[in-house]
């Protein structure tokens, strides 16, 4: 919980990992590039103050996790969504069964989503089936960029990832986040490309696809397919941190998310441990957007709340206190918002 | 601040050379970019190293434009071995060995390729004609607030200022093959065909801008956060940020 100026923010960090990428678990090159890379990212896009050393980066276990999320970090419930990288480290990047082992001890704070492979073919299947059983998933974390023996990458619709959407349904894992990575055969064509996204949602309606990183370096593509299926929705993560480096694009991002899919299908998350969440809470309760941005609409209290946790807090079924709850927005299920606002000269 | 280094007559020129050759996702020249690490001159041949903001940027787009840094180097009248390698990432050795051999895109890449990356290409001149589009007519309505946004739809290239937004929408429409007539309109797609609804069309642009701007910086930081004070043939203190 957050509160700030007499107004309380529950918190839901949609997105967060408990990895291991110390030199003993890189199985290759590739396992340090990987982790360099998201150090990189950790340190061009934090606040100075809120950098970590290199070492702590590696590895920050469970005890660490508890502490940047719920006692520094403001956050009442934090979603797992770990990545497999199993051809770049020995026991995998994300930990398994140390987080899932983490969500059982705290199940009030913690929810664990596991991952799957298409190309792991009907051994997969059974092992999602046992997964779900093991876990009690209620979602499931999707790199489609994954490395896989001669193939690195696959698409969502794939005829193998049908099967396992349809598995999904079945065993209401029902939450499907995705991520999107640089590397998919063939190369021919944009990797990041979110067309995928368009064919399972509408082939799959009573599942929710959760775009992480709201699709960038693909923005535009997600938002126009988002604003068409009203089961896709945007989550924040990579995108929040530019609420403190480059304020002024953070608000057109935001600005664009309300227009095309609306206040009730954006998710705060701080991408843990990544970035970690507090500074990125405290800023995006200051946050707004600058007038000169007249095309788009000042963000509310209320609309910062539904993002920074009602949203998500729906959708995985966590109990919100009776007085920090909202309505939806009384807004068409597809199409722009605010259609009025689909221009600078009208505001 | 890095040491700025002394270049030969020959490397300024493989220098400027590599200027012509464009991220195609961020649309914009590699020099600008502060992707280009070193280029060396020994006589008539010629070595560049290249280096991007991470080791996971999309490997297509890093052999297209290592590839096209080849092809400008050996189009010099002076050049003999050109030698292009790209530092650093996660596909650097296969990629390197193509150029190499001048595999081309399919011998490069084998299995992971189908027929050729002309068609990537095409999709990102579409995408940044379409965001030089929007900042255009953005910053025409910016100028005149009581313009109503149905009318950026009449506007033609004669309309807008001589500026750099303009300029730059230009070298975009010559790329697609569209007119550069100034009675031309601007609000057109890369088949030169009108939307029905201006301000829709207006909105969809500005978000393909806001997405090109917005990898732009990510891109940039990175790259910084990467090789800070490498000493490197312009130092990224000097290297000019766009605006839009």
């Amino acid at each position: 919980m957050y509160t700030k100026d007499g107004e309380s923010y529950f918190i839901v960090d949609a997105h967060v990992a408990l990895w291991d990428a110390r030199p003993e678990n890189q199985r290759n090159i590739h396992g340090k590039q990987f982790i360099d890379c998201f150090y990189d990212y950790h340190r061009n896009l934090s606040p100075e103050s809120e950098v970590w050393s290199y070492e702590d980066y590696l590895y920050q276990g469970g005890e660490r996790l508890m502490k940047d999320l719920f006692e520094d970090g403001y956050v009442d419930h934090a979603i797992f969504q770990p990545a497999y990288l199993g051809e770049f480290y020995n026991t995998g990047f994300g930990q398994s069964e140390e987080a899932s082992e983490l969500a059982k001890r705290h199940p009030g704070k913690l929810t664990y989503n596991h991952h799957f492979d298409p190309r792991n073919g009907e051994q997969g299947l059974e092992q999602l089936r046992a997964d779900a059983e093991k876990y009690g998933l209620k979602g499931v974390k999707l790199y489609t960029a994954e490395w896989h023996g001669e193939s690195r990458g696959w698409k969502l619709d794939d005829p193998w990832a049908y099967r396992y959407f349809e598995a999904c349904r079945e065993l209401g894992v029902t939450n499907i986040h995705v991520h999107k990575g640089p590397t998919i055969r063939p190369l021919d064509r944009d990797a990041f490309d979110v067309a995928d996204i368009d064919h399972v949602a509408s082939d799959f309606t009573d599942l929710n696809f959760i775009v992480e990183h709201v699709g960038l370096p693909r923005l535009e593509d997600f938002c126009w397919i988002a604003t068409q299926e009203p089961n896709v929705h945007g989550g924040l993560a990579v995108a929040m941190p530019f609420i403190h480096t480059r304020p002024r694009y953070f608000a057109q991002i935001i600005g664009e998310l309300m227009y095309w899919i609306g206040e009730d299908r954006i998710q705060f998350s701080s991408d843990y441990a990544i970035w970690t969440p507090r500074w990125l809470i405290e800023k995006f309760v200051d946050f707004q957007i600058p007038e000169d941005l007249n095309e788009y609409a000042p963000l509310t209290t209320d609309q910062k709340k539904k993002i920074l946790g009602l949203n998500a807090a729906k959708m995985y079924d966590i109990e919100v206190p009776a007085e920090l709850r909202l309505p939806d927005a009384d807004e068409t299920a597809t199409g722009p918002r605010e259609p009025d606002r689909a221009d600078l000269a009208s505001v | 601040m890095t040491a700025v280094l002394a270049h030969s007559p020959r490397q300024h020129e493989a220098y400027d050379a590599l200027g012509v050759v464009i991220d195609p996702e961020l649309d914009e020249p590699i020099t600008d970019l502060g992707f280009v690490r070193s280029v060396v001159v020994s006589g008539a041949d010629v070595e560049v190293h290249l280096r991007l903001p991470t080791s996971f940027c999309a490997p297509n787009f890093a052999y297209l434009m290592a590839s096209d840094a080849k092809d400008v180097l050996v189009a010099l009248p002076w050049t003999d071995v050109v030698v292009v390698e790209l530092d650093d990432h996660h596909d650097s050795d296969l990629i390197n060995r193509g150029l190499a051999a001048d595999a081309g895109y399919r011998g490069t890449f084998r299995h992971e390729a189908d027929e050729d990356l002309d068609e990537l290409r095409t999709t990102f001149q579409r995408k940044a004609h379409t965001a030089a589009v929007e900042r255009c007519l953005t910053g025409l309505l910016r100028a005149e607030p009581d313009r109503p946004v149905e009318s950026v739809g009449d506007v033609r290239l004669g309309d807008l200022p001589g500026d750099d937004h303009t300029e730059a929408l230009r070298r975009r429409r010559t790329t697609l093959g569209l007119p550069d007539r100034p009675d031309a309109l601007v609000l057109v797609d890369h088949e030169g065909r009108a939307p029905d609804d201006v301000p829709m069309a207006l909105r969809r642009a500005r978000s393909t801008r806001i997405s090109i701007d917005g990898n732009a910086h990510f891109c940039r930081g990175l790259l910084g956060t990467r090789y800070p004070d490498e000493p490197t043939f312009i130092p990224l203190t000097q290297i000019k940020e766009h605006t839009s």
